[in-house]
């Protein structure tokens, strides 16, 4: 019965945690992003816009990314050097996103999905659910173990330090804000990939919930997918809808969840310590 | 007693002296103080939002112009559909008046230095509270319609006074917890839309109408110059009110001094006695309770019943529209309205000109984008 329910939730957490991972890496570099939503909604069309011009995926694969960045950079242009008020941009890029995709929508035809790999033991599963759990050690090690990563988390811990390493501050700021676009890039492509066409607003949401998989992964990569996955399993749970539970308190479950974890109920929440701190 | 008189004689050459000297100082540009003070206030809250919507035109007809069509028409649709009528400007006020709700409860938790980016789960569970008063109570409309008004504002702020308390009480960032009690009330008013009180017989998720009494009657039956068709009404009116009774709550009265203290000044505030914890829950409480009349507006004045994702992102816009106002009551309104003439508009130009309404959603992305950047760089500058 659970085993049934294993190639769904792979499905349900792979753009999760791409766009998760895009979460950590802006948020520990101390730029709140709430702009995940916009970023994986301008991906997902870029790669049905890239894919039906081109006629490659691999080319749609490119260009989501790309849409992914050029909003990031929107972000972290505004935030950084600007430095705007980081969830009033956070969501005016959603809002920019929903409406860009809205006025240009792509024409209704079907798109090709990226290549699915077979794999022994495990299934054929698009080669972005077997790239996410490698790019989630990858993260962890780069952000834990490297002097970059010190050096990353540092600009999210406290203004000063990277200051007294006479290092810039916002340039790391940046360079945390467009690896998120990237993934987040990568979360819509999946996402576009899965279901071959673009539907108005299709993240659906999906962007906060990755938010709240980041915090109640703590803003760490390898529990952070984690939650992903757990968050994953409600869907899958919700979708097959086999059991008498309502749909929607499993559908509201991650979200219940991520409240009682970020209240400090269950375990210690820790947000990186200048988080949404303005430079002065 | 001539000891006296040389005493008075001395106050008064003191007072002459100081009077001289205020004098000169206001004087230095021709202007007193204050109103030099006050003229920049002006300046610094006016031009950037009118710039804002002058460039949001602008960037719109260069998009229109990219695209082929012609930007002046564009411009004489929305002067036409808006203005032409009573009955057009009815719409456009009827758009507005949900905003003008959100608008202002965004801008209340902002003066005190918090986020409600909630105001969306909110309004829905004010809105279906106010629906099944209206369902299941069978009492006289004066009675009726302020029970359906107070338990919607109540529900509104149990909402909000949630995040509020776990921001309080365990320092949870209440940006995001606003953000999972929207999924959270989405998820709950569905159920209750379709499984519990659904209409008997319907398929579609809402729940059966309320009484006539509990109804607001549309301002069209009040006032010879709309059409009865018009569905503009009471909470318009409410809407107003609520304008004015804001801007005296927050600058004539106690309450609203330290909301404002502790917004501008968290540590002054806190060490001149004022609670920041319990300010924290009963600003997000009363924040709440304001984008629950949204909900009131809605199913009371419009709708007469609840009907699952009835609100076309009004929590969401209520922040663009508190950022355009610059977070005063009566720049809430006039935003409220411009914004209401947009989703007035859309509609007719998605119909004429067959442009999706898409650019005026994008168009509101930019410009709030535009308007926190300047803060940030008016900021940097002071």
């Amino acid at each position: 019965m659970i085993f049934e329910l294993i190639p769904s939730t792979l499905r349900m957490a792979t753009p999760l945690g791409f766009a998760s991972l895009a979460g950590i890496y802006s948020e520990r570099s101390g730029v709140i992003n709430l702009a995940l939503e916009g970023m994986m909604l301008i991906g997902a069309f870029g790669y049905v816009v890239g894919t039906q011009l081109s006629g490659s995926t691999w080319i749609g694969l490119l260009v989501g990314i790309g849409f992914g960045v050029m909003f990031a950079l929107l972000h972290a242009v505004a935030t950084i050097t600007f430095q705007a008020e980081q969830i009033v941009t956070g969501i005016a890029i959603n809002i920019l996103a929903l409406g860009i995709t809205e006025f240009l929508a792509p024409t209704p035809e079907q798109v090709g999905g990226l290549p699915h790999w077979k794999l022994p033991f495990i299934g054929t599963y698009n080669f972005l659910v077997y790239l996410l759990p490698i790019l989630m050690v990858v993260s962890h090690i780069l952000l834990f173990k490297t002097p970059w990563g010190l050096r990353l988390r540092a600009a999210g811990e406290s203004t000063e330090a990277l200051a007294a390493m006479s290092l810039s501050r916002s340039k790391w700021q940046y360079v945390g804000v467009l690896l998120s676009g990237v993934l987040a890039g990568i979360a819509g492509c999946f996402l576009a990939s899965e279901v071959h066409y673009f539907t108005k607003g299709m993240t659906a949401g999906r962007g906060y919930l990755a938010l709240a998989a980041v915090i109640f992964g703590n803003w760490r990569p390898l529990s952070g997918v984690a939650a992903c996955c757990l968050f994953g399993f409600a869907t899958a749970l919700e979708l097959a809808n086999r059991w008498n539970i309502p749909v929607q308190l499993l559908h509201s479950l991650p979200y219940i969840l991520t409240m009682v974890v970020l209240a400090g109920f269950v375990g210690k929440s820790r947000p990186p310590a200048s988080l949404g701190k303005i430079e002065s | 007693m001539s000891n006296f008189s040389r005493e008075i004689e001395r106050l008064l050459n003191i007072r002459k002296a100081i009077t001289s000297l205020l004098k000169s100082r206001t004087s230095q540009a021709g202007i007193p103080i204050a109103i030099r003070v006050w003229g920049k206030n002006l300046f610094v809250n006016c031009v950037p939002p009118l710039l804002a919507i002058f460039g949001f035109f602008i960037l719109c007809g260069v998009v229109l112009l990219i695209q082929g069509q012609s930007p002046l028409e564009f411009y004489s649709i929305i002067l036409v559909s808006a203005f032409s009528s009573f009955d057009d400007f009815g719409y456009v006020l009827f758009n507005a008046t949900p905003l003008i709700f959100t608008g202002l409860a965004v801008a209340i938790a902002y003066r005190s230095g918090l986020f409600n980016i909630g105001c969306e789960g909110q309004l829905y569970s004010a809105a279906f509270a106010a629906a099944w008063i209206g369902i299941h109570l069978n009492l006289p409309a004066f009675l009726l319609i302020p029970l359906c008004i107070v338990s919607a504002m109540i529900a509104g702020a149990g909402w909000s006074a949630i995040p509020g308390f776990l921001k309080a009480r365990y320092g949870a960032h209440e940006v995001i917890n606003t953000i999972m009690m929207n999924f959270i009330a989405f998820a709950l008013m569905n159920y209750l839309a379709t499984s519990v009180y659904q209409e008997p017989g319907q398929m579609i998720p809402q729940t059966s109408q309320i009484y006539e009494a509990a109804r607001l009657p549309r301002l069209g039956s009040l006032l010879p110059i709309l059409p009865h068709s018009n569905p503009l009404n009471l909470s318009f009116l409410f809407a107003c009110a609520c304008v004015v009774l804001c801007y005296i709550f927050l600058t004539y009265t106690r309450w609203g001094y330290e909301l404002r203290l502790l917004g501008n000044a968290h540590d002054v505030a806190a060490y001149g006695g004022i609670n920041p914890r319990a300010v924290t829950v009963w600003v997000m409480a009363l924040s709440g309770a304001v984008a629950g009349l949204a909900g009131v507006a809605e199913v009371l004045g419009y709708r007469y019943r609840f009907l699952d994702n009835f609100s076309s992102g009004w929590g969401f816009t209520g922040i663009a529209v508190a950022l355009l106002g610059r977070n005063n009551p009566f720049g809430i309104f006039a935003a409220a309205v411009l914004f209401g003439l947009l989703n007035k508009v859309a509609l007719d130009i998605e119909i004429l000109l067959e442009i999706r309404r898409g650019i005026f959603l994008a168009g509101q992305g930019v410009l709030i984008i535009w308007l926190v950047c300047t803060e940030g760089i008016l900021r940097k500058r002071t």
